[in-house]
């Protein structure tokens, strides 16, 4: 090779990269560039562009125009297969891996070795060559454990266990942390550090602020489609990148607003289901926000897929305004003034091949048709001030909500219950994949919907998150409803202690 | 325009969108076209009303048909239930029941056919392959029991009307079946429960966390279907006069061609019935040409069942290179 391998050599650029959608130019004219062995952080409003150029570099998508050099030479990438053998891993939030199948056997996934026959797959070679990468990567899981009994967190780690068993000289990660808790997180970016140490590029999309500038070494920003910046970590602010991001100064982040909090509306005693949750007792009032927090599989989202009728309930009782009230369906839940928000939205929540329209109105039909015809206009009507107040961004209602960015897609989900006004409204990690103003304007939404008397649970695993806009928060360990502070007692070490163990029954007395 | 609406960009309107649109009716016009230029007796009037009237059984039955592929499910018991509430009108109105009581009684019939399929769908948990592949034998049995193997003929003209008189110069058959696709489109198109159908095709977990009744949907999806093939016995029957125990066997298989050709996915949630009425008519006209030109007719089922696999491989093909 010609050139010297130095620090300073880029391995990766991307020249004038262009992409269109029918009715929508989300690249425009991209040059960007990244140095071996660097954390580059790409951010960027909902919509901005971040996962199709990275799709482009990892060839699940192909760009109008452009051109893209590694180690200084022009390459196609027309496939994900051809960006594998150049060396290009894209990690997609949405993760990959056969849940039936064992760490190694997804590790090597189509690339199995096999023994002296060539048919059998030579499963000892296999399982040491997997091994060898996990001790490299210092996890602590074994290769023979199934994917399906591993946490996001480590299932996230496989992946990138996989990147690295083909020698990936640059792995893209999009949104690796957002299904992730902090401390699970912080495990991934000491990862991330090694690669870099062996001369890695990693490019990482993220909206959490606070770990792109604790874990980054540069931070591309984009906007509408345009790169409008890259620069060293050092050289930033959180509030530079995010009036890069925004294009303009961000309207103050909103502070908490203080509500009176009115009588109960819900309470919950002794509640148990599956294996997930064991027993645990709630109460929730007009007015007031709530934040549950816990290890992710503490058994949050099982309190409030009970609730929400969505599993059944196997002991315990439930209270909604004063009445004993047994939930079995989602439709019961709904007509009791009830909403969720769920946490997995591609699942649980989107009907991806159909239009906006419909995502977001699906809770609207019962009440906006008459003799069982919708009424088009007043639903119309209604999604345009939702989209307005969200800033939902798509070409039009008919747009398939797929086709939609991954932000954008949960503002929907989120708009479908904004226009039911439930009573009470649970929302299982509402955020996650959010940008900054988004989700402020989401909290800011939260608050102004306590305000007029809703109560509302929020799950989360963003502290800072649950800190910011909670009454009262709730932790949650191993089934059990572990402690409870109010607002002014609260501090992420406190419930990071009682989610991990490391604090008994803190707080009040659960049932009061 | 508001700040939230991206920008649209000259996006290219191209050739696989276009394909996708328009695709079906092209293959139409060349299949019409070419049978023209292979067959004289094709293009004749007679020869037309032919296609369309034999069209509108197989249309009806695909109108249900639609549905229930747009929850992503399958009905493979229209043929047998056509046949069980056809040859049981048959037999009452000849008994002296009015005729429109006996129409009545085939419609409830096919309807509690379709409400057992839905009901073991959604509740038993059966796949609907299986569910339906079930009630295809048992309905076909009980038509047989019931017939004890001997047709129906002979049948009062207040019965015959629906299926040989006409408004004008348009056959009974085609008002019937052209209401009955109006009706349903409006359906679909435009109600609750034709949004519903969508969503739940779509994405039925996600529908039933959002309120929906899912399984109550499906087995109504289940009902129309049996309705819609209740209707078609009744007209096929009044048509031929005679309620054969074997009517109808097969018909599955051209309803699910007309579905599939016409551009519905069988993975659900996607499809229109517009789609469908081409399908039929491609399928019929195919079938005619076939016909027309000697072929066959075990030919013809290798080419039908040629022209559905091309169109799934076509559909996939565009699905892919619009994604
Ligand atoms: N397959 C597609 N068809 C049509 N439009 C698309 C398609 N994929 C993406 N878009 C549009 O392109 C734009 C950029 O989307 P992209 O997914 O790259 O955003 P993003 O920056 O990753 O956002 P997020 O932070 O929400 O994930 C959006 O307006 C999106 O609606
Ligand atoms: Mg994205």
């Amino acid at each position: 090779m010609r050139f010297k391998m130095t620090d300073q050599t880029y391995r990766l650029e991307l020249k004038n990269i262009v992409k269109s959608f029918p009715g929508v130019m989300a690249v425009r004219d991209v040059t960007l560039a990244a140095y071996f062995g660097e954390i580059l952080a790409l951010v960027g409003e909902n919509g901005a562009g971040k996962s199709t150029l990275m799709n482009i570099l990892s060839g699940a998508l192909i760009a109008d125009s452009g051109m893209i050099l590694l180690d200084g030479n022009e390459v196609r990438i027309t496939s994900p297969r051809r960006a594998q053998e150049l060396g290009i891993a894209m990690i997609h939030q949405e993760l990959a891996l056969i849940p039936q199948m064992s760490v190694a056997q997804n590790i090597f996934l189509g690339r199995e070795p096999l023994q002296v026959s060539g048919i059998l797959v030579d499963t000892k070679k296999m399982q040491a060559d997997a091994q060898v990468i996990i001790n490299q990567l210092g996890l602590d899981f074994a290769v023979s454990a199934i994917i399906s009994d591993l946490s996001i967190a480590q299932r996230q780690m496989v992946e990138i266990a996989k990147a690295i068993s083909i020698k990936s000289r640059v792995i893209i990660l999009d949104e690796p942390t957002s299904a992730l808790s902090e401390r699970e997180s912080v495990k991934l970016f000491e990862m991330m550090h090694t690669l870099r140490e062996q001369k890695v590029t990693l490019i990482y999309i993220s909206h959490r602020m606070e770990e792109i500038f604790s874990f980054s070494d540069r931070i591309a920003v984009m906007r509408d489609g345009q790169l409008v910046g890259v620069e060293p970590t050092g050289n930033l602010s959180i509030n530079s990148v995010v009036q890069m991001m925004v294009g303009r100064e961000l309207k103050e982040f909103f502070p908490k607003t203080e509500t009176e909090i009115g009588e109960i509306v819900l309470e919950a005693y002794g509640l148990r289901s599956g294996s997930r949750l064991k027993n645990a007792s709630l109460f929730l009032r007009r007015g007031e926000i709530v934040g549950l927090a816990g290890l992710v599989g503490s058994g949050r989202t099982e309190i409030a897929r009970v609730l929400f009728g969505a599993d059944p309930l196997e002991a315990g009782e439930i209270i909604v305004a004063g009445q004993k009230v047994k939930i079995q369906s989602p439709e019961e839940a709904i007509r009791l003034g009830i909403g969720l928000v769920t946490e997995d939205r591609k699942a649980q929540g989107l009907f991806l091949r159909q239009s906006v329209r419909s995502n977001a109105s699906i809770t609207l039909f019962t009440k906006f048709s008459r003799f069982g015809f919708l009424q088009v206009k007043k639903i119309d009507r209604w999604i345009r001030s939702a989209i307005n107040q969200l800033n939902i961004r798509t070409p039009n209602l008919e747009q398939h909500v797929g086709n939609l960015s991954g932000g954008n897609q949960q503002k929907v989900v989120i708009a479908r219950w904004l226009a039911l006004n439930p009573q009470i409204l649970i929302l299982d990690e509402p955020t996650r994949g959010i940008d900054v103003s988004a989700k402020a304007e989401i909290h800011n939404l939260m608050g102004e919907l306590a305000s007029k008397g809703m109560a509302i649970l929020m799950i989360s695993s963003e502290l800072p998150e649950i800190l910011g806009i909670s009454d009262r928060i709730l932790v949650m360990r191993e089934g059990r409803l572990m402690a409870e502070f109010s607002r002014l007692d609260a501090t992420q070490d406190k419930i990071m202690q009682a989610a991990t163990g490391q604090l008994e029954n803190a707080g009040i007395n659960l049932n009061e | 325009m508001t700040t939230s609406v991206a920008q649209p960009s000259s996006a290219p309107f191209t050739l696989s969108i276009f394909l996708k649109r328009f695709g079906l009716l092209l293959v139409y016009a060349l299949l019409a076209l070419g049978l023209t230029l292979l067959s004289d007796r094709f293009l004749t009037g007679s020869n037309q009303i032919n296609i369309v009237r034999q069209a509108t059984i197989s249309g009806i039955v695909a109108i249900g048909m639609t549905l229930v592929i747009l929850t992503a499910g399958i009905d493979l018991s229209v043929g047998s239930i056509l046949a069980l509430s056809a040859v049981v009108a048959a037999d009452l109105v000849k008994q002296g029941v009015p005729a429109l009581l006996g129409f009545l009684i085939a419609i409830a019939i096919g309807a509690v056919m379709g409400m057992i399929n839905g009901v073991m769908i959604t509740r038993g948990k059966i796949p609907p392959f299986i569910a339906t592949l079930g009630m295809l034998t048992v309905g076909r049995g009980l038509t047989l029991m019931y017939t004890q193997g001997k047709p129906f003929t002979g049948l009062p003209e207040s019965f015959r009307f629906i299926g040989i008189s006409s408004i004008g110069p348009v056959p009974m058959p085609i008002v019937v079946a052209g209401l009955l696709f109006i009706v349903m489109t409006l359906l679909l198109s435009r109600t609750r429960f034709g949004e519903y159908v969508y969503l739940i095709g779509d994405n039925p977990v996600a529908a039933r966390l959002a309120g929906i009744n899912v399984n109550r949907m499906i087995v109504y999806v289940y009902m129309i279907s049996g309705m819609c093939a209740a209707l078609a016995g009744i007209i096929l029957v009044a048509r031929l006069d005679s309620a054969q125990p074997v009517i109808g066997v097969g018909y599955e298989f051209n309803a699910i061609a007309a579905v599939v050709v016409g551009g519905t996915s069988f993975s659900g949630g996607e499809g229109t019935l517009l789609g469908t009425l081409f399908g039929t008519l491609l399928i019929e006209t195919l079938g005619n040409g076939l016909n027309l030109l000697n072929v066959s007719p075990l030919w013809e089922q290798v080419v039908k069942g040629t022209v559905i696999a091309l169109a799934l491989l076509f559909y996939n093909a565009i699905n892919r290179s619009t994604k």
